[in-house]
């Protein structure tokens, strides 16, 4: 029996197509997602991401565990309420999973992990934990909203109490803060505005519907999927797993090499792929007829003559630029053009930087 | 509930088909199916002349979502093609018994119609 998010009778009400999502049962449209999708291009539009886990860290020692737990380095977090993006990895390297962790103070910090990854980071955290005084606590009674778009915080303000809009005012990219009973965030995972809502369960519906009646449009995973990926955010079991090094899955960025003395979980192995070179995460672009699709076959030859392969980690038709995108895993000497095996036929495709549009604009 | 017509044949792999006054039949896809699927972006139909074979693959439709092969449910020559789908792909999505059709057949052997199903047995078929 699938879990349910305190949300689902909104969804069953809005007219939700559900599906069973890594044993939630979420909704993946609402009629059109590329209606919903193009709602959040342009407009509002709002996603129940309450399956996602939520996870406090506290205790004298909440920053040193951080500092070892996650690949960048949470000392670079000095005003509460900021956020950082990081990997969590294995010792050999490979991603556990990705995360975002808010800055409260030293002493105090909260992670937001996948849904789909929720019992082997809790057991991992736990584990990493134990040599450190630090309590770990997730927070299952919080729901958690989504609201992104260009008109986003304009629709969400006529929701919040005049407190709650005093503290997002002027709030930069990437900072959260508790006003009244809900945490708002400027993160989101769409390439656009917005906030990200944790929320109390007995208050989610409401939230939820008031919400809807500013004019947010509801949108499910499927519209999700097609804006992370323009806007050239990884899906971890997708683009990035625990067989996959974060430098190949386009997350080198989130490392943090300096300063040399911190000791990360998963360094050592890092340094050496770093060495060794390892392949890299790009952007594949089909203009003509034909969707690119997950696991479909990259081939090309190098400047030296060889013969190389590659694989496309995350492919779809992209609604915002009306020709379809791809993530692929590719040796990191592949030039500026590919070809994708698509239904038995070889078809040359655009190498791009793995991101296609943010803010609206089209990046490609 | 899927809007099944009670005048059309289906195969069991969602296409449906209606007799047409000059004797040719069109084809699609059900409501159903393109519920299924969910938006459609691309349609990558057969060419007018082809020869298709009961059964056997002819057609695909791509949603954002995924590509499925579109199975033809008669034998026969293609007399014609669905040339709105070109720039609108999501007429399958909007009216799939109507002008989402995909192409017009002419049928090589007519009694291969026996073997689809009416809209009662179809509608069975995808209770489950």
């Amino acid at each position: 029996m699938a879990q349910q998010t305190v949300l689902f009778p909104k969804h069953v009400e809005a007219g939700a197509k559900m599906v069973d999502f890594h044993g939630w049962d979420m909704p993946i449209n609402y009629g059109s997602q590329i209606a919903e999708h193009n709602a959040v291009r342009e407009d509002a539009g709002m996603f129940d991401v309450s399956h996602m886990t939520i996870v406090d860290i506290k205790g004298s020692d909440a920053k040193s565990f951080l500092r070892y737990l996650l690949a960048n380095d949470v000392a670079k977090l000095t005003v509460s309420g900021k956020a950082l993006y990081t990997g969590m990895l294995q010792q050999d390297g490979g991603v556990i999973d990705d995360l975002i962790v808010y800055f409260f103070n030293d002493e105090y910090y909260r992670l937001v992990v996948n849904s789909a990854t929720r019992v082997k980071d809790l057991a991992w955290i736990n584990k990493q934990a134990a040599d450190f005084s630090v309590a770990v606590t997730e927070l299952p009674e919080l729901a958690m909203i989504a609201v992104q778009g260009p008109k986003a915080k304009e629709k969400a303000a006529t929701v919040f109490t005049a407190e709650q809009n005093a503290a997002v005012e002027g709030m930069k990219p990437f900072f959260g803060v508790q006003a009244g009973s809900l945490f708002i965030a400027t993160t989101g995972y769409t390439g656009e505005a917005g906030y990200e809502i944790v929320v109390p369960q007995d208050q989610a519906c409401d939230l939820w519907q008031q919400l809807v009646d500013a004019g947010v449009q509801p949108a499910g995973l499927g519209a999700r999927d097609t804006l992370r990926l323009e806007a050239g955010m990884n899906l971890y079991g997708l683009d990035m797993d625990e067989t996959v090094s974060p430098l190949a899955a386009n997350m080198g960025w989130t490392i943090a090499w300096e300063p040399q003395e911190r000791d990360f979980i998963g360094r050592a192995a890092l340094t050496a792929q770093k060495s060794e070179g390892t392949d890299k995460l790009v952007g594949l672009v089909l203009e003509a007829k034909g969707i690119l699709r997950t696991g479909q076959k990259v081939v090309f030859t190098n400047a030296a003559g060889e013969a190389c392969e590659g694989v496309i980690t995350s492919g779809s038709f992209s609604p915002t630029l009306g020709f379809s995108i791809a993530f692929a895993r590719v040796p990191a000497s592949i030039g500026e053009t590919a070809e994708v095996e698509m239904r038995k036929k070889l078809i040359p495709v655009a190498v791009t930087k793995p991101a296609f549009v943010r803010n609206g604009k089209k990046l490609v | 509930m899927s809007n099944i017509p009670t005048e059309l044949k289906y195969a069991s792999s969602h296409e449906w088909v209606r007799k047409e006054e000059d004797g040719t039949f069109t084809v699609g896809i059900s409501d159903h199916a393109q519920g299924l699927l969910g938006d459609m972006v691309f349609i990558d139909l057969p060419d007018v002349g082809d020869e298709i074979e009961a059964g056997e693959d002819c057609a695909v439709g791509e949603s954002v979502k995924a590509a499925s092969d579109i199975y033809a449910p008669i034998s026969g020559e293609v007399v014609a093609i669905n040339e709105e789908l070109e720039d609108s792909p999501e007429l399958v999505n909007s009216d799939a018994f109507g002008e989402g059709w995909l192409f017009r057949v002419k049928a090589s052997d007519e009694s291969q119609l026996d073997a689809l199903l009416d809209a009662a047995a179809y509608g069975e078929s995808i209770e489950d």
